[in-house]
């Protein structure tokens, strides 16, 4: 099996190309070709969790970038897209019509939040940066329901889908195709990302900030770059999500939101973009898993009031887990197999490569 | 006026109760516990298991709700905390997070998300009483206040007087002079979990008696936590003043400005301390340096 060694590259294109082997550009076409079937195959709930799984990959990503590269720590990232999908909301209901203006309008209101939470980062490390980053949810929560009560209907936005040229993005397939594809673009433009020099900045920031100065680094414009850019796209995924779902609450974005995405990350493993899709996928599937193990076991009734708190408890639990035993997540874990196969008979590779 | 004042007291009381868990875990390991808020919970919910299974009156519930409370948070040091040792803080703090989450679902298991009285479980009434001045205050908030008093004195004493007190002050001034002179690190994380559970389910107790109890009450530890930074996180006497202050600002918004402000006030103090003094009234300056 050739995946490429890493150390070995002949060309200058061969460097720079994303995929670079022969046999991960086949599994990377049979990749799409499924993902592009997938609607002939499947019945409508698997599309929608797909699209709900894609929906969380941006969202995670965008937070992967300012906590697993920038090593920020932000609890507020529901913030950012309850953000998002309020300025889309408020924009809908005040008569702009194209989406596309939404979205720009989404992410220039996320952009501005990054900014304003990223200044202060200049100063404070730590957690004193993430009580911030909390306090800055609440505050646009505040907001969001101030808007609630008093323009929209007391219980929330209703949004009609939106209109892009001659289609009308409505239904299940339509949102599916819609989202995978962004979801898409957006792990090549976090992937790009990490190797620019943005990314290798954000990634010497992380991990010893004063090294990172010493070498040349703007670490106070970097830190801030890093928030723009996160909370931008954390944005568009919360205008994206009023898309999708045609209604915007506030009580969609509570503080555990915010934990569903740290759990996505570090589930995933911290600093990796591939990490981050996985571990939306995982946080995303786990009820439904859950919900399927039960009506397996054909309880008697009364017991699904029990699955809710039992669902939250495993998802506690195995994050907890996660953080203690395995903190380098499913990529950690797939990392591990992977070279387990490769390597076999022997156990270790012979120069350690960067993939 | 005076009601303002009265008010203001009692919700500080309860937000010096809860924030002292905070700066306790803080100072002995550096470590925000963000499951604070469901320490009170578990308080709560512990008085009201002990009041209906065993009963005895408010003499025997209350001190066995907030022993087993303090037992409950030794145990969380011993289970998932210690382990974390060596790991970066901010996996620590989200172990925190993850316990939040877990006492949750375990609280809504075992006794669902009903609103519950405890207080009349064990035959309490809460009578209002009237105060010098014209205001009028409940039983249970007088009882607050007093129980903040009291702990905050035994706190005080015990850091200053007693040798364990004095190693705790020691471990969390200088850690690594502290542990080359013997002290047992493990025993004092544990003590502080256990005073921060106490506390925390004490303030759970007590408000669960005076209001109701529902697990969704754990966002009055949030915005205790903006308490426990505003005063710095480090000092347990800015605790006293901070609460003061946090809660005097959210009494005054919900009385002259609207309660949806009144809500996120709290974290409006937040924000504007750390734009202007990140360590808190009362912090250590080096603290925000050091971590």
């Amino acid at each position: 099996m050739a995946l490429g060694g890493g150390y070995f590259k002949t060309t200058y294109a061969s460097d720079l190309a994303l995929v670079d082997t022969r046999l991960r550009r086949v599994a990377l076409a049979a990749l799409v070709a499924a993902l592009l079937v997938l609607p002939r195959l499947t019945s409508s709930f698997v599309l929608d969790l797909a699209a709900q799984v894609a929906l969380a990959a941006i969202g995670a990503l965008a937070l992967n970038v300012l906590t697993g590269l920038a090593g920020q720590i932000s609890l507020g990232h529901a913030g950012f897209i309850c953000a998002g999908a309020f300025t889309t909301a408020a924009l809908v209901e005040y008569g702009v019509r194209s989406p596309w203006a939404a979205l720009a309008g989404a992410a220039a209101v996320g952009a501005a939040l990054g900014l304003m939470v990223g200044i202060p980062s200049l100063r404070l490390r730590g957690l004193y940066l993430a009580l911030g980053t909390l306090a800055m949810h609440h505050v646009v929560l505040y907001v969001a329901s101030e808007l609630q009560s008093r323009w929209g209907a007391n219980t929330g936005y209703s949004i009609p889908p939106p209109r892009v040229g001659a289609l009308t993005l409505r239904g299940t397939v339509t949102w599916y195709y819609v989202l995978t594809g962004l979801a898409a673009l957006t792990l090549c433009f976090a992937a790009n990302l990490q190797r620019s020099r943005a990314g290798r900045a954000w990634m010497a920031i992380r991990d010893r900030e004063i090294a990172a100065a010493s070498v040349g680094i703007d670490v106070a414009r970097y830190k801030v770059l890093a928030f723009v850019c996160s909370s931008m796209v954390t944005s568009v995924a919360g205008a994206l999500f009023a898309f999708q779902r045609g209604f915007v609450s506030v009580e969609a974005f509570g503080f555990l939101v915010t934990v569903e995405y740290i759990a996505m990350i570090i589930i995933g493993g911290l600093g990796s973009a591939l990490g981050a899709v996985l571990g939306a996928a995982f946080v995303t599937l786990l009820p439904y898993v859950i919900d399927a193990l039960v009506a397996g076991l054909k309880l008697q009734a009364g017991a699904e009031y029990y699955l809710f708190p039992a669902k939250f408890g495993a998802f506690g639990l195995l994050m907890a887990l996660f953080l203690v035993f395995e903190p380098q997540g499913l990529v950690g874990i797939w990392r591990r197999v992977r070279n387990w196969f490769l390597l076999w008979p022997f156990r270790y590779r012979p120069l350690r490569s960067t993939s | 006026m005076a009601q303002v004042l009265a008010t203001t007291l009692v919700v500080a009381s309860l937000y010096a109760l809860l924030a002292a868990g905070y700066v306790l875990v803080y100072r002995a390991s550096r470590v925000l516990n963000l499951a604070q808020g469901d320490m009170l919970t578990l308080g709560g919910y512990l008085l009201f298991a002990v009041a209906a299974n065993v009963g005895g009156g408010p003499v025997l519930a209350i001190p066995v709700a907030a022993a087993l409370a303090a037992l409950t948070g030794f145990l969380i040091y011993l289970v998932l905390m210690r382990p974390m040792a060596g790991h970066p803080v901010f996996a620590a703090v989200l172990v925190t997070v993850t316990l939040g989450i877990l006492l949750r679902a375990a609280i809504v298991l075992v006794f669902t998300d009903q609103i519950r009285h405890p207080a009349q479980l064990l035959g309490l009434g809460n009578p209002p009483r009237r105060l010098p001045g014209g205001a009028v205050v409940s039983t249970f908030d007088v009882l607050t206040v007093l129980t903040a008093a009291a702990l905050f004195a035994g706190l005080f004493l015990f850091l200053r007087l007693s040798p364990l007190g004095i190693q705790m002050r020691a471990a969390g001034e200088r850690a690594l002079l502290a542990s080359q002179r013997g002290i047992d690190f493990h025993r004092l994380f544990a003590l502080a979990w256990a005073l921060a559970a106490l506390s925390g389910a004490l303030a759970g107790i007590l408000y669960s008696s005076n209001v109701r109890l529902e697990p969704s009450l754990d966002v009055l530890g949030l915005k205790a936590f903006a308490v426990a930074l505003v005063g710095g996180l480090d000092s347990l006497g800015g605790v006293i003043p901070a609460a003061i202050l946090v809660a005097l600002i959210e009494v005054l918004t919900v009385r002259y400005g609207n309660p949806l402000l009144s809500d996120v006030s709290p974290f409006l103090c937040l924000l504007a301390m750390l734009l202007v003094r990140p360590w808190g009234l009362f912090g250590t300056r080096e603290e925000l340096e050091r971590v």
